[in-house]
């Protein structure tokens, strides 16, 4: 292990990523990342590795795909609007078979919003915001040390499923600071040789990048492939925590820095005798369906509370369906609910 | 009917670099000149092992096929951003950009504008031909002034869509770029001087020099419903008028 | 004044003409002889006035000609 320092989320990130590998960061400054951003202008230079500050976002996530497609760990972070302009190059990455990492330290929204903390952008990481059949891996991590593990973990996801992985955190996180210790860095040159990477066509065939095919079974193909790609990752990737879920009459369903929340409201709510546990996905793609289906086997409510209008909602009311209540409590426009109001709404939902 | 060729030396021949793969432009296409030049230029350079190409989207979306060279095929005008990132992550290889009007000067404004203003150590090679071939031929930003295309039917109106953009010019205006020049196909002796004005862009690349950008007049025989040949005089009698050819810089 | 012929690809010949064009001797021209695609393609309608300048081959935009030249001997 390394040292212990205080960071903020957003500075987590940014070292973890430098720990992990990320040879090449590309990035446009953003309301609440702007630190990730500084961090590494400060840091990957120096390291002599690769920092660019883009002319836009679509600049970044485009650059990001031209380093991945050369074989090197890259990484570009954003938050909510910039990222929608990310889009299409996500898809492109996704259409590729390119592994790249993608942060949003998410906003409130929609539109221009306001650059405090939200989870508004569930349906864009979690359906494959841009166009075509396609997932990405999408990581939610709920503290600070949290931010940085999982950091370190997409950059191993991404490389070993050649996906685009998305960082979903937002602007709460992004700015707290907590005591970290990070993993040491990892040997670049241990990290295992990308054969189809574009390097130069030495004593091999061309390698061709692309995510095209006028012909459509041909397309089709490469859709039933990825789509066979997801499936492996659904099977072994999942990953989700539960606290004090055994006995709960009720059971809170959140991710993030809700998560968080949740876990003191529960606390209190448990001192007041009220038996609440939690489920917090860590894997927002996959979804922990299963084991939140099995969950409802044994409890009767399911609260799902999160900041935006209803969006993890629908995968909680997807994986349950009618084996249990799913009431929702959200918060949006970058209000930030408290352990109380969290409380207030568990008991609603408790005889 | 062609003689026997014992006894005589080849002195013209496909480029090595560049694969058997038909082309898959329209008859007369300036496209096919310059991308035969570009294989003629890695086989003088022999860098066609260290190189890496990127195909934009448009009429060359294709031109990954063309070479035996690593490549990669872009979104739409954005071609610049993504050979920024493989420069920067493979600094000791060969990129180059093979882009249209639609995809490095409308679309691609900001990520064309910005990589040459970084002085990113690139070769951009730019296609002018006035139209959006692959779309079916709508206006481009390079389009002449009463130009018809499929969006302006009745003849491009600058008061309404404005004036062809002169892209070289405004990138020339940047400190960092070392080479910009505007050349044509239009003829041999144009033809001799593109192949010069490439193999530049990418020696200045080979020697570590900074960025370069080669546009070219093509023509576009079909969207302009011309003969190859009528298109190949437009140019030389009409577009080399809004569009002057000659080196803008060169810092080389 | 040297000695050329050229070797045209006639599924590779589009038909386009630029090479008439471009011939500095009238050596080329329209064969009336259709392609596999359809193409009238080029022919040498004057081989003895071919020199091997291979600006032919430099106009064409579909690689489809190679040029051969009689070595000059000193």
């Amino acid at each position: 292990m390394g040292e212990r320092l205080l960071l903020r989320g957003n500075e987590a990130i940014a070292e973890a990523a430098i720990r992990a590998g990320c040879q090449c960061y590309f990035a446009y400054p953003i309301t609440p990342q702007a630190e990730l951003l500084e961090h590494m202008a400060r840091n990957m230079p120096r390291l002599g590795r690769t920092f660019v500050q883009a002319e836009s976002e679509i600049g970044a996530i485009n650059m990001v795909y031209g380093a991945a497609a050369a074989g090197v760990r890259t990484m570009t972070s954003s938050s909510s609007p910039g990222i929608s302009l990310k889009q299409e190059a996500i898809s492109y990455l996704a259409g590729a078979n390119l592994p790249a990492v993608i942060v949003n330290i998410v906003r409130g929204g929609p539109g221009l919003g306001n650059i405090a903390p939200s989870q508004c952008d569930y349906f864009q990481a979690t359906r494959g915001g841009g166009h075509g059949d396609y997932r990405t891996i999408v990581l939610g991590p709920s503290t600070v040390p949290e931010a940085g593990e999982l950091t370190m973990l997409a950059f191993d996801l991404a490389d070993k499923y050649r996906i685009p992985v998305v960082i979903l955190a937002d602007g709460l996180l992004g700015q707290m600071m907590e005591p970290v210790e990070l993993p040491n860095a990892v040997d670049i040159s241990s990290l295992p040789q990308k054969p189809w990477a574009l390097t130069g066509a030495k004593r091999r065939d061309p390698n061709i990048i692309h995510s095209f095919d006028m012909d459509p079974e041909g397309l089709r193909q490469i859709n039933r492939d990825l789509q066979a790609k997801y499936d492996r990752i659904a099977a072994d990737e999942i990953r989700y925590e539960t606290v004090q879920t055994d006995d709960a009459e009720i059971v809170i369903a959140a991710y993030g820095t809700i998560a968080r929340i949740a876990k003191s409201a529960i606390r209190m709510a448990r001192a007041e005798g009220i038996k609440v546990g939690l489920f917090r996905p860590i894997t927002l793609w996959p979804y922990p369906s299963a084991a939140l289906r099995d969950l409802a086997e044994t409890t009767k409510t399911i609260l799902t509370v999160e900041m935006s209008a209803g969006q993890m909602h629908e995968d909680v009311r997807l994986a349950v369906a009618e084996r249990a209540e799913l009431p929702f409590y959200g918060e949006t426009g970058g209000v930030v609910p408290t352990p109380r109001a969290i409380l207030n709404e568990v008991k609603k939902h408790v005889l | 009917m062609s003689s026997s060729t014992a006894n005589m030396t080849k002195v013209f021949g496909r480029p090595s670099s560049m694969t058997d793969v038909p082309f898959t432009y329209c008859p007369g296409c300036s496209h096919g000149v310059i991308a035969r030049i570009i294989g003629q230029t890695l086989d003088e350079l022999e860098i066609a092992e260290q190189t890496i190409a990127i195909a934009p989207v448009g009429c060359s979306v294709f031109c990954y096929l063309w070479y035996k060279c690593d490549a990669i095929q872009v979104a739409h005008g954005r071609a610049c951003a993504a050979a920024t990132g493989i420069k920067r992550a493979r600094p000791d290889r060969i990129v180059f950009s093979y882009q249209g009007d639609g995809d490095f000067a409308s679309i691609g404004t900001a990520e064309s504008i910005h990589a040459a203003n970084r002085g990113e150590n690139l070769t951009v090679i730019f296609i002018n031909n006035q139209i959006y071939g692959m779309t079916g031929g709508e206006m481009a930003p390079t389009t002449l002034v009463d130009q018809k295309t499929t969006t302006t039917p009745d003849g491009r109106d600058p008061n309404l869509f404005g004036y062809p953009i002169r892209f070289s010019e405004m990138i020339a205006q940047l400190d960092a770029p070392v080479y910009v020049t505007r050349q044509a196909v239009y003829d041999t002796r144009r033809i001799i001087s593109t192949t010069a004005a490439i193999k530049k862009a990418f020696q200045n690349q080979v020697d570590g020099k900074g960025y370069s950008l080669v546009e070219v007049l093509a023509t576009c025989p079909t969207n302009w419903r011309m003969t190859p040949l009528q298109a190949n005089q437009h140019v030389t009698n009409t577009v080399t008028d809004v569009f002057p050819l000659g080196d803008l810089v060169d810092r080389g | 004044m040297s000695r050329g012929t050229v070797v045209i690809d006639t599924e590779r010949c589009k038909g386009c003409g630029l090479c008439i064009e471009a011939c500095p001797h009238q050596v080329l021209a329209f064969s009336g002889t259709l392609n596999k695609s359809g193409y009238d393609v080029v022919h040498m309608r004057d081989p003895e006035a071919c020199v091997g300048c291979a600006f032919c081959a430099m106009t064409c935009p579909d690689i489809a000609i190679e040029v051969y030249r009689e070595t000059v001997t000193t």
